[in-house]
C-alpha cells in the first residue's frame, strides 16, 4: 500500500511516498529532510491534528472564546473531542492561555480572552 | 359606524391608497401584506422612475395615460411631505438612426394628448450638453424634463409610516386565503392570522391580483409576470446625469441607463414574459443579464469592467390582460375594488391611483368621505450619517453615542441610523426581524462589500432589539434565517 | 472650510489596527513619533481575532500562534509602550493640504474629530469578492456568504451559518472555512476551484483529505437556486482557457454557498486623494519606504497587496513607520533617481515599485503560473535564485542588498532553470 502526501513541514512541499507492507512502514521516498520523513510516517501510522474551535462565553465583550488543543489530537478521535467541546460554556473573565477544560489528558486552551 | 376598508397588498399602490384613505374619519383602514415588511413585491425591484406619461397610448391604455402624468405631478408634493429621496433630472429617449425620429414624434404627439408639459425633440448639439457621456451614435432625442427618480421601497415605507401615524392598522405577514361575500356584498377577508372584517376590499395584490380576484369569482383578467433584470455598479463608476432610454419597442420601454438614487450606475431592465404560475421567479439569468449589458452599451458605451458590478437582481412586472390598469369597483361583488395590473407606470401613477380609489368609493359605492379635522401629511425621514456634517454628528452623539459609530462602512451608516430604522420597523408592525428591512431604511449592506463586513453586526443589533437569538434573525423573512442555530447546534443534534 | 470639531495633533496617524497597523504604531512609538492608531472595530486585531487557526507568527515570534494570540501579543506590546489608540473609530476622510499637513477626520461614539498630522500610514486591510462579482446568477437568498463573513458569524458571534456547504475557491481562506464547518458538524459537499490546481498552501489543501471533501478542479459555480434560502447550486467544468464546457453542468444540493474568491485591497480613500494604484496588486504604487505617490502617505499589509503571511504584514508595517520617521524628520523623502522594478516573465505582481538603492529591501512578488524547477532572475544584476516550485498562491519574498540596486530598472522574472 502506497500513501502519497504533499509534505507540510516547510514550504518546499516535497511529494512524499510512504510504502506500507503488513501494517508496517517499509520505505519512505521523496523527502529531503528528517522532519519530513518523521511527519510522513506519523501521517500514516498515527495522524494527529491540533484542533481549534470556539465555545460560548457569558459576560464577555464577545459571545465566544476561541480555543485550541494544547497538543495534537489523533484524527479518529476528533469527532469525540468536538462533541465534548459542544458541552462547554464559559464565564468571563477568561485570559489568553488559560486552560478552560481538559479532555483525555489534553488541555483545551483559550486563544482569545473574554 | 366606520366603514371598514381592507387593502390587500402593501406595495406602492396599497400603501398610497392607505395614506389617502387615512384622511377620512369615517373609514377604518387595514393594510394587509403577506411579506414581513412593506414594498417587497413588485415595488421592490424596478427602474425606480417617475415617468413623464408620453409612453402610454390614451386609446389603448386610457387609465395608464390618464393617471401617469397626474401621478407625476402629485409626487412633487408627496416627496416633500414624506421626505422621500428623489431627483428630478429628466429623461432622454435617444435616437440612433433616422427612423427613430418617427417613433419619437409619435411619443411627442402622445405626450401632448396626455397633457405632458415641457417635452421637445433636441438635436445632437443640445443632446450632448444634456448628457455628455452619451453614445456618439446618438443623433437626437426626445427630452422630457419632468421625469424623475425615486427610491421605491423608501417611498413605500415613508407612505406607510405616514398612513400608520394617521391611524391605519397594518397586518404584516398576513396572507389572504379567502374573501367572504354574502348576498353579493363583501364581508371581510380570511387570513392566516384570522378573519378581518371589511365592508370594502381593495385588491392591490400586485402579481397575485388575479388570484385575489378569483376569490370573489372575478376572473376576466389574468396577471402574468414579465421579468426584468438589472445590474448595479459600484459608486466610483461614472453614470449618466439623466435617465437614458432607447427609442421604445411595442413590448417595453427598453433597457434604461440611470444613475440610481444612491449614486450607482444601474442598467436594465430587459423584458421576458413568464407563464402566470411563475409569480415567484425572481432569479437572474445569464441570458437576461447579457441582453441588458448589450442594450445598455448602445446608449452608454463606457460600461465599466464587469468586476465592478455590486449587484444583479430581477423584478417582475404584473402584466394584466389587455395591458391597462384595472381600477374599478366590481359590480357583481359590492365593495370589491380591483387595483390590478399596476405595471409600468405604476410607481408614477400610485398617488393618482390612490385618489382615484377614494373617488370610486364615493362615486361608485356611494359612501361619502368625511375629512378628519386633524390629518398629518408630514413624515420625517430617519437620520442618515452620510448626510450629516461633522458638527451634526457631534450634536447627535450627545443624544446617543451610537450616532457616531459606523456599522456599514461602505455607505457610512451609523448604529444610530440602524436603531432608528428598527424603531420605525416596529412602528409599522414588522414582527420578524430582517436584515433587508434595515437595508431598505438605511442603505446598509448595499455598498461595495455587499454586507460582508456589516451584516453580522446588523444581525446582532436586530437580535438585541427584537429579543431573539441572532441565528433566528432573517435575511428577508421566515425561511431565510441567517443561521441554523448556535455554532454547536449541529454537534448537539439540535438543528 | 475646516469643520468645527475638536482638533487633535499628531506626527503620525495609523489607519487600521490589524497586524500591519499595530506593528507600524509600535515601531513608530519606538522611534519616538507621536502616533495615534485608529480602528473601526470595538477590538484591535483587524481580521486576526476571527482567524482562530494556528499558522501566525512562525517567523516573527518563532511560534505557531493562532490569529487572536498573535493579535494579543501585538496589543500587549502597544499597551506596554503606551501607544495611543482608539477603537470604534472610523475614518471618514483624508485631506492632504500639503506634504506635512494632512488631516484625518474620523467618527466615533464620542463624536467626530479632525487629526492634524504630518504623515499617515494606511493599513486598512482588504475586502472579499462577493458572488455578484464572480458572475453568479439566480436567486438572491439567505445562505450565501463570503468566507470571511461566515468566519465572523461562527468564530466571533457563535452562529452556525448552515449545515450543507459548497465552497467556491480552494485558497487558504476557503479551505480553512471548510475545516471549520466540518469540525462543527456541517457537511462540506464540495470545494469548487476554477484553476486546474488548488489555490492554498499544502498544509491547508490537506484539509480536503482530512475531512473527505471532494475537490472539483477546473470548475465554477454559475447559479444559485432556492426559495428563501439556498437549495442547490449549479456547477460547470471549464477548459484550459477557463471557458465553460457546454453540457458539463450539474447541480449540488446544499443550504450554504461560501464564496472564497479572493481579496481586494481597500483603497478607496487613497484613490480619492490621488494615490496611484497598481492594477496588478490592486494596491498603491510605492517606493521602498512603502510611501505612495502622495508624499507622506504610506501603506502596509493587505491594503498594499494581498499577503499570505502575517509576518510579512508586520514587516511592512515596520518599514512604513521607518519611512514615516524619515519623512517627518527630513520634511520629505529625498529626491533621487529611483530604480524602477519591472515585471518580467511569469511575474504577475511585485512590490515595491521604486527602489532607492540606499538600503536593503525586501521584494514581495507573486508568479502568474505555477512552475517547477525554476530560477528567479534579475538579469540586470545577474541575480539568480533556484526554486523547486513556485505557485501564485505562495508569495515570494527576496532580499536585495543596497549595493545591488542600481541602474534604470531591475526586471524580476521567473523562468525554467
Amino acid at each position: 500500500m502506497i500513501y502519497r502526501f504533499t509534505c507540510i513541514v516547510c514550504p518546499l512541499s516535497c511529494a512524499i511516498e510512504v510504502e506500507v507492507e503488513n501494517g508496517k512502514v517499509k520505505e519512505v521516498r521523496g523527502c529531503t529532510c528528517p522532519r519530513g520523513e518523521e511527519w510522513a510516517i506519523g501521517e500514516v501510522t498515527n495522524p494527529k491534528r491540533v484542533i481549534m474551535s470556539v465555545v460560548p462565553v457569558e459576560g464577555g465583550a464577545l459571545p465566544t472564546v476561541s480555543v485550541k488543543t494544547a497538543e495534537p489530537v489523533p484524527k479518529e478521535k476528533i469527532p469525540e473531542l468536538m462533541k465534548f467541546l459542544a458541552k462547554i460554556k464559559l464565564k468571563a473573565p477568561v485570559e489568553v492561555g488559560q486552560v478552560v477544560a481538559e479532555w483525555n489528558g489534553i488541555k483545551i486552551v483559550a486563544t482569545r480572552g473574554a | 359606524m366606520k366603514t371598514k376598508v381592507a387593502i390587500i397588498g402593501a406595495g406602492i399602490s396599497g400603501a398610497s391608497i392607505a395614506r389617502v384613505l387615512s384622511r377620512y374619519e369615517n373609514l377604518e383602514v387595514h393594510l394587509i401584506e403577506k411579506a414581513p415588511d412593506v414594498g417587497w413585491g413588485v415595488s421592490k425591484a424596478n427602474t425606480a422612475l417617475i415617468h413623464g406619461g408620453y409612453d402610454d397610448d390614451p386609446d389603448r391604455y386610457p387609465t395608464r395615460a390618464r393617471l401617469c402624468i397626474r401621478g407625476n405631478r402629485i409626487w412633487h408634493r408627496w416627496v416633500k411631505e414624506l421626505q422621500i429621496p428623489h431627483v428630478w433630472n429628466g429623461a432622454l429617449i435617444v435616437a440612433t438612426k433616422e427612423e427613430d425620429f418617427d417613433e419619437l414624434e409619435k411619443l411627442l404627439e402622445r405626450g401632448r394628448r396626455n397633457n405632458v408639459p415641457e417635452m421637445r425633440i433636441v438635436d445632437r448639439e443640445e443632446l450632448f450638453h444634456l448628457e455628455p457621456g452619451l453614445t456618439r451614435d446618438a443623433i437626437g432625442a426626445l427630452w422630457v424634463p419632468i421625469v424623475g427618480q425615486i427610491g421605491p421601497i423608501p417611498a413605500v415605507i415613508a407612505i406607510t409610516e405616514n398612513a400608520v401615524a394617521n391611524g391605519v392598522k397594518t397586518h404584516l405577514e398576513t396572507e389572504v386565503s379567502g374573501i367572504k361575500v354574502e348576498n353579493g356584498e363583501v364581508k371581510g377577508v380570511e387570513t392566516n392570522n384570522g378573519f378581518i372584517e371589511a365592508d370594502i376590499v381593495i385588491n392591490a395584490a400586485g402579481l397575485y391580483a388575479d388570484k385575489i380576484a378569483r376569490m370573489v369569482g372575478i376572473d376576466y383578467f389574468e396577471i402574468h409576470p414579465r421579468k426584468g433584470e438589472y445590474w448595479i455598479f459600484d459608486d466610483d463608476v461614472p453614470g449618466p446625469r439623466r435617465v437614458l432610454f432607447p427609442t421604445p419597442t411595442p413590448i417595453s420601454k427598453g433597457i434604461v441607463v440611470t444613475t440610481e438614487i444612491s449614486g450607482h450606475l444601474m442598467i436594465g431592465p430587459n423584458a421576458q414574459d413568464l407563464p402566470p404560475e411563475e409569480k415567484d421567479n425572481l432569479a437572474t439569468t445569464r441570458e437576461g443579464l447579457e441582453q441588458v449589458w448589450e442594450g445598455a452599451k448602445k446608449l452608454w458605451p463606457q460600461l465599466p469592467p464587469r468586476s465592478k458590478v455590486i449587484r444583479t437582481f430581477a423584478g417582475l412586472r404584473p402584466e394584466p390582460t389587455g395591458g391597462d390598469f384595472i381600477i374599478k369597483a366590481e359590480e357583481e361583488v359590492w365593495g370589491f375594488i380591483n387595483v390590478a395590473g399596476i405595471r409600468s407606470p405604476g410607481l408614477t401613477s400610485a398617488p393618482a391611483i390612490a385618489y382615484e380609489v377614494a373617488k370610486i368609493i364615493q362615486r361608485d359605492l356611494g359612501i361619502e368621505l368625511k375629512e378628519k379635522s386633524k390629518w398629518n401629511p408630514y413624515r420625517e425621514e430617519i437620520s442618515h450619517f452620510f448626510m450629516m456634517s461633522p458638527e451634526q454628528i457631534n450634536e447627535a452623539v450627545k443624544k446617543n453615542p451610537a450616532y457616531g459609530k459606523i456599522v456599514c462602512r461602505c455607505n457610512n451608516v451609523s448604529e444610530g441610523d440602524i436603531l432608528e430604522a428598527i424603531e420605525r420597523m416596529k412602528f409599522i408592525g414588522v414582527k420578524t426581524p430582517s436584515v433587508d428591512s434595515v437595508k431598505f431604511r438605511t442603505k446598509a449592506t448595499t455598498g461595495t462589500c455587499q454586507g460582508s463586513f456589516c451584516r453580522p453586526k446588523i444581525v446582532q443589533l436586530l437580535a438585541r432589539e427584537y429579543g431573539v437569538e441572532p441565528w433566528k434573525v432573517t435575511l428577508k423573512g421566515r425561511g431565510s434565517e441567517i443561521g441554523v442555530g448556535d455554532v454547536k447546534a449541529l454537534l448537539r443534534g439540535d438543528a | 472650510m475646516f469643520p468645527r470639531i475638536p482638533m487633535l495633533n499628531y506626527d503620525l496617524v495609523v489607519i487600521g489596527g490589524g497586524p500591519a497597523g499595530m506593528a507600524a504604531a509600535i515601531r513608530a512609538k519606538e522611534l519616538g513619533l507621536k502616533v495615534l492608531l485608529l480602528d473601526e472595530n470595538d477590538y484591535l486585531g483587524g481580521i486576526l481575532p476571527q482567524c482562530i487557526h494556528p499558522g501566525f507568527g512562525l517567523h516573527h515570534f518563532k511560534e505557531e500562534l493562532t490569529g487572536p494570540e498573535f493579535a494579543s501579543r501585538l496589543a500587549k506590546k502597544m499597551v506596554e509602550l503606551g501607544v495611543e489608540y482608539r477603537t470604534a473609530a472610523r475614518v471618514m476622510e483624508i485631506k492632504n493640504y500639503s506634504d506635512l499637513e494632512k488631516v484625518v477626520i474620523f467618527t466615533s461614539p464620542s463624536g467626530a474629530y479632525q487629526v492634524w498630522t504630518k504623515a499617515i500610514i494606511y493599513t486598512a486591510g482588504a475586502r472579499e469578492r462577493h458572488a455578484f462579482e464572480i458572475g453568479i446568477v439566480g436567486d438572491r437568498v439567505a445562505g450565501i456568504y463570503t468566507a470571511g463573513e461566515a468566519q465572523t458569524l461562527m468564530d466571533i458571534y457563535g452562529i452556525m451559518p448552515g449545515r450543507e456547504v459548497v465552497i467556491v475557491g480552494s485558497g487558504d481562506v476557503g479551505l480553512i472555512m471548510a475545516r471549520r464547518f466540518a469540525l462543527e458538524g456541517a457537511k462540506v459537499k464540495a470545494v469548487i476551484e476554477l484553476m486546474p490546481y488548488p489555490g492554498g498552501l499544502a498544509r491547508n489543501v490537506m484539509i480536503l483529505r482530512d475531512f473527505n471533501i471532494p475537490l472539483y478542479l477546473s470548475h465554477k459555480v454559475v447559479e444559485v437556486r432556492g426559495s428563501g434560502r439556498v437549495e442547490r447550486v449549479k456547477v460547470v467544468k471549464v477548459d484550459e482557457n477557463l471557458r465553460e464546457i457546454p453540457g458539463s453542468e450539474f447541480w449540488i444540493s446544499c443550504d450554504t454557498l461560501i464564496i472564497s474568491a479572493g481579496l481586494v485591497p481597500s483603497v478607496k480613500k487613497l484613490k480619492k486623494i490621488g494615490v496611484e494604484i497598481d492594477t496588478a496588486t490592486g494596491g498603491p504604487v510605492v517606493n521602498d519606504r512603502l510611501e505612495t505617490s502622495v508624499p507622506g502617505i504610506f501603506v502596509a499589509g493587505n491594503s498594499l497587496l494581498i499577503n499570505d503571511l502575517v509576518d510579512y504584514v508586520v514587516e511592512q508595517g515596520e518599514v512604513a513607520s521607518e519611512g514615516a520617521k524619515e519623512f517627518i524628520e527630513n520634511g520629505g523623502i529625498e529626491s533621487r533617481k529611483w530604480v524602477k522594478v519591472e515585471k518580467g516573465e511569469n511575474v504577475r505582481l511585485v512590490v515595491p515599485h521604486y527602489l532607492s538603492g540606499d538600503r536593503d529591501v525586501y521584494l514581495y512578488l507573486r508568479v502568474s503560473r505555477p512552475m517547477e524547477e525554476v530560477e528567479l532572475r534579475i538579469p540586470e544584476i545577474g541575480r539568480k535564485i533556484k526554486l523547486p516550485v513556485v505557485k501564485p498562491a505562495e508569495m515570494l519574498r527576496i532580499k536585495l542588498k543596497a549595493e545591488e540596486i542600481q541602474g534604470e530598472k531591475l526586471t524580476v522574472e521567473v523562468v525554467k532553470a
